[in-house]
């Protein structure tokens, strides 16, 4: 191979390099992978190209798709097209965060290291939790890690879970549920949100949990005050999923009786990004401190008394604790947490609540002038956030409704009916700060020539 | 020494805004109109009040109180801390693959597609894989992916297999995942050269074993020379081999896991692809498999249909289901997908033969100052004991700390657990010898500073922002947010 940008070796180092250890060849370093499991010929895969070739290659597979800076976004259903304040990317781009690991060595990483303290801080005052971590993959693996925690701390098997909940989310309790050797209970719902005196049912003596979410999967607030009581009479853990953003105006889990509350940050300036690296979160109640998995940063003092952070509490740890872990997690989103903690220090405490207002007035903007197109109706009553559900008049192919709108320039809606035969020919509509009345007006007149 | 750094809280005026949001072109409800007050915020979030320049400078703050790969050399073992190429972070942030949307119409984002239908050849191709699932965010999520593919294969063929065996020199998360994935971990030492003691795995293999976990290269930086040998015995006994990729970056094009007889792998897309470790994360941890595992993997996987466009493939019904929302962390999988473009298949395989010349480079020249419980060639990673420090007092942690004096990132140390005072070495492909040899001259120069004066280590670091932290008091007393507030 000829020479590469990225390997600094000389022909006359590598002579020199192999006389200090004394062979005679790279390939004497490999003598000891028996012959017969040497791979001997050249890897069937992507070839090289330079550096000019692979930016227009790479240019050209990103233009074949529909962005939502040519498109107005319609579309939510956990991942959301907000403003991306520019100085996080700016911040987020600093080499010596995203160039650096783990912060194991606290003298050089205070920067990451107080970084995380503050992202702890920050979804401890919006959540209203005691304490929390220092991000986990997303904020459907989250729910997934509460529902563990909890089975290991109230020592039950059974969670129950509203079936308003993101179906990923669920579909990933699911498969973590089978390897924990738990039983998942699925409770329905009532005008989109979930159907109280079924929840009330459902939960049981051997319940370790109740899962919920709110804005729900649907959009539609869930009466936390109603369901808060029904949990915690059986002594088990409420476990709320929250839309981080929806916190400028919505009451704080904690507030509300949560035991766990997680989420995704990704409303919090983090790209879409075809669902990742988005950023959960983790915050529980102070008896569940000890239990919480991931990283934790805390404060401390140097030997001059100095404040100063460090990871702590990693009794919890796998690299410590080995298989008798609360979690095997061990790298997280660290940089993605990074990027939420710049977003709520240029919302500060005004943007986040006017940013939120934002989308409670333009969403229920788009609701109304979408109700009053012929035949589309606004099925549930339940109050909301920034997402609704419309139902399109019978027949209508939501598939094609969507190619139709993205010809027009608009990233059309949820298709409901993928994950709820009950609900088809329903559609889930997600309206941001970003839209104007403009887009919103357009894509109600799309839509309606559409049916 | 730098004073104390203020956090972003204690830097709030009230009146102060860092925001620009547009003005309210529809009709002004008000909130409560829509949403009942018992479900509003009565208390305001209390976040800090500052301007954009405070929110820049607070940050660039803390940057300068960071050290990243393009700080300096960052030889941390098992981590593969090699150089992050500026082409990777600047496509992940074109605005088509950085704002798309996986509910999208598949048409709609095809390049994508292409892209994770691409990678998962690659990566199949240089594990001796069949298929690939780019889903698992992590190396750590991948493992646990794993272990539920070799469950729902043990338990598609009728049997109940509980038990994983991991050896003695295993990353932390092995057994960790294996709990977490329902099995009980088994524990098999090593033997003298470091190596899987082929006794014990045959003492250890039955008729419940589901699997053995191995890294190979181990985490001693040693080849598993016997690995078709250990194979057989896993195999004869009806479990599968899970091989842990965190040091894949040694054998890229010279070995296949899939050719050692390794059943399922994962690859730490941070650590061998070069996307960043973003201070701990994002990372991708793909999971690829042989043939007999395609069924179980987790929904959807990309295709690529008869008639040339790319989707999404839900039709899995053995599928273990999800695990992770969406389609894993996509910007990560562009980042590592630009890195394989930028050297091929014959520059990968180079990129091993380099990160193992500056091992074994290393490992020569400081074998004389410390002792080496290993000899003969390493892989792309050594590890030494630093147990004769320890007559002047000095423990391996010292040596790290002084390192840090002299701007470099320490080694991995106290791991693998089964030597002492461990230090595990691996510069990575992209270092100059220049860097090796002015690391190894601090080296030995620490040495010689333990016998002449320890106390300079002792008390090391002597030029960070802080000095060594009160790590106990952090535990016992845990103080986990500032509070404001609440």
């Amino acid at each position: 191979m000829s020479k590469h940008r990225y390997l600094p070796m000389t022909e006359q180092d590598e002579a020199e390099m192999l006389k200090t250890i004394g062979v005679g060849s790279v390939q004497e370093l490999f003598a000891d992978i028996p012959p017969s499991i040497r791979y001997s010929g050249v890897l069937p895969i992507s070839g090289r190209l330079d550096e000019s070739a692979l930016l227009k290659h790479l240019r050209g597979l990103a233009d074949r798709n529909a962005d939502f800076e040519r498109h107005a976004c319609f579309l939510g259903a956990g991942l959301y097209d907000h403003h991306l304040p520019v100085v996080v990317n700016h911040v987020i781009s600093r080499s010596e965060f995203y160039t650096a690991y783990t912060p194991y060595q606290p003298e050089i990483s205070q920067g990451e290291l107080q970084a995380i303290f503050e992202f702890q801080s920050y979804i401890c005052e919006l959540t209203g939790m005691k304490v929390a971590n220092a991000s986990m993959y997303d904020g459907a693996t989250a729910l997934a890690e509460a529902a563990a925690l909890a089975s290991g701390a109230t020592k039950r098997k059974r969670v129950v879970v509203s079936r308003a909940v993101h179906p990923e989310a669920r579909e990933i309790l699911m498969t973590s549920a089978r390897g924990l050797g738990l039983q998942v209970v699925e409770v329905g719902c009532r005008d989109g949100v979930t159907d109280l005196a079924r929840l009330a049912e459902a939960v049981d003596d051997d319940t370790a949990a109740v899962l919920v979410q709110t804005p729900n999967f649907f959009g539609g607030l869930e009466d936390i005050r109603a369901i808060e009581p029904l949990v915690h009479a059986r002594q088990s853990l409420l476990v709320m999923s929250v839309n981080p953003m929806s916190l400028g105006l919505l009451e704080a889990p904690g507030e509300l009786g949560a035991d766990i509350a997680v989420g995704d940050a990704q409303p919090l300036g983090i790209p879409a990004s075809l669902g990742g690296p988005t950023c959960g979160f983790f915050a529980v109640s102070e008896p569940l401190m000890r239990r919480i998995p991931g990283r934790i940063v805390g404060q401390t003092t140097d030997r001059d008394g100095k404040r100063g952070f460090v990871l702590t509490l990693q009794a919890r740890e796998q690299h410590i604790r080995r298989e008798k872990a609360t979690s095997n997690i061990c790298s997280n989103q660290a940089l993605m947490a990074l990027s939420a903690s710049v977003y709520l220090s240029v919302m500060g405490k005004a943007g986040l609540i006017e940013v939120a207002r934002l989308n409670v007035r333009k969403s229920h903007y788009a609701a109304g002038r979408l109700a009053s197109v012929p035949g589309v109706t606004l099925p549930f009553g339940a109050p909301f956030f920034n997402e609704f559900v419309v139902k399109l008049p019978a027949g209508t192919d939501v598939t094609a409704l969507n190619a139709k709108l993205l010809q027009a320039g608009f990233i059309g809606g949820y298709d409901l009916g993928s994950a709820y035969p009950e609900l088809e020919g329903h559609v889930l509509l997600a309206v941001t700060e970003r839209r104007t009345k403009d887009e919103i007006d357009g894509f109600v007149r799309e839509t309606e020539a559409c049916l | 020494m730098k004073p104390e750094k203020a956090l972003i809280f204690e830097m709030s005026r009230p009146g102060r805004v860092a925001y620009s949001l547009p003005e309210c072109d529809v009709t002004e409800i008000e909130t409560s109109s829509a949403i009942p007050e018992a479900m509003l915020r009565r208390k305001p979030a209390e976040l800090p009040e500052v301007c954009e320049v405070d929110v820049i400078r607070h940050y660039t703050e803390l940057s300068r109180r960071n050290f990243g790969i393009d700080n300096g050399f960052y030889p941390l073992g098992s981590c593969t801390m090699k150089y992050n190429p500026k082409i990777n972070e600047d496509v992940a942030r074109f605005a088509g693959f950085a704002k798309i949307h996986p509910y999208q119409p598949e048409e709609s984002i095809q390049g994508a597609l292409e892209l994770l239908y691409t990678l998962q050849n690659d990566l199949a191709a240089l594990t001796g894989m069949e298929q690939v699932t780019l889903q698992p965010a992590a190396g750590a999520h991948g493992e646990w992916t794993g272990l539920m593919l070799i469950r729902a294969y043990h338990e598609s063929r009728g049997e109940t297999r509980t038990k994983v065996i991991v050896p003695d020199t295993s990353h932390g998360t092995n057994p960790a995942s294996a709990t977490v994935a329902g099995f009980e971990t088994v524990t098999v030492p090593s033997d003298a050269e470091g190596m899987v003691d082929l006794e014990a795995l045959r003492a250890a293999v039955g008729s419940d074993t589901a699997a053995l976990m191995l890294t190979n290269p181990n985490t001693l930086g040693l080849f598993e020379k016997r690995i078709v040998e250990i194979a057989e015995i896993v195999h004869d006994a009806g479990g599968l081999l899970y091989y842990d990729g965190a040091n894949s970056n040694a054998i890229m094009g010279i070995a296949r896991p899939g050719d050692m007889g390794f059943d399922v792998v994962h690859l730490n897309l941070h650590k061998t692809m070069s996307t960043p470790h973003g201070g701990g994360g994002p990372g991708a941890g793909p999971v690829g498999v042989k043939r007999e595992l395609v069924p179980f993997l987790p929904r959807p996987t990309v295709i690529r249909r008869e008639d040339g466009r790319y989707g999404w493939d839900w039709d899995r019904p053995r599928s273990i289901g999800r695990v992770k929302a969406y389609s894993g962390n996509f910007g990560i999988l562009v980042r590592a997908y630009a890195y394989i473009r930028t050297y091929g298949p014959e520059g990968l395989r180079r990129v091993s033969e380099l990160a193992v010349l500056n091992a074994n480079y290393m490992r020569s020249r400081l074998s004389p100052y410390f002792d080496v419980p290993y000899p003969g060639v390493c892989k792309h990673e050594f590890v030494l004991s630093g147990k004769r420090l320890k007559e002047h007092g000095v423990r391996t942690l010292d040596a790290a700390k002084r390192l840090l004096d002299f701007g470099y990132h320490p080694p991995t140390i106290y791991f693998p657990l089964n030597v002492e005072e461990c230090l595990m070495i691996e510069p990575t492909e992209t270092e100059s010898k220049e860097t090796l040899d002015a690391f190894i001259e601090t080296m030995i120069r620490i040495v010689r500073e333990a016998e002449t004066d320890p106390q300079l280590v002792l008390n090391a670091p002597h030029t960070t922002a802080v000095k060594r932290l009160d790590e106990a008091t952090a535990a016992r007393k845990p103080v986990l947010n500032c509070s404001c507030g609440v």
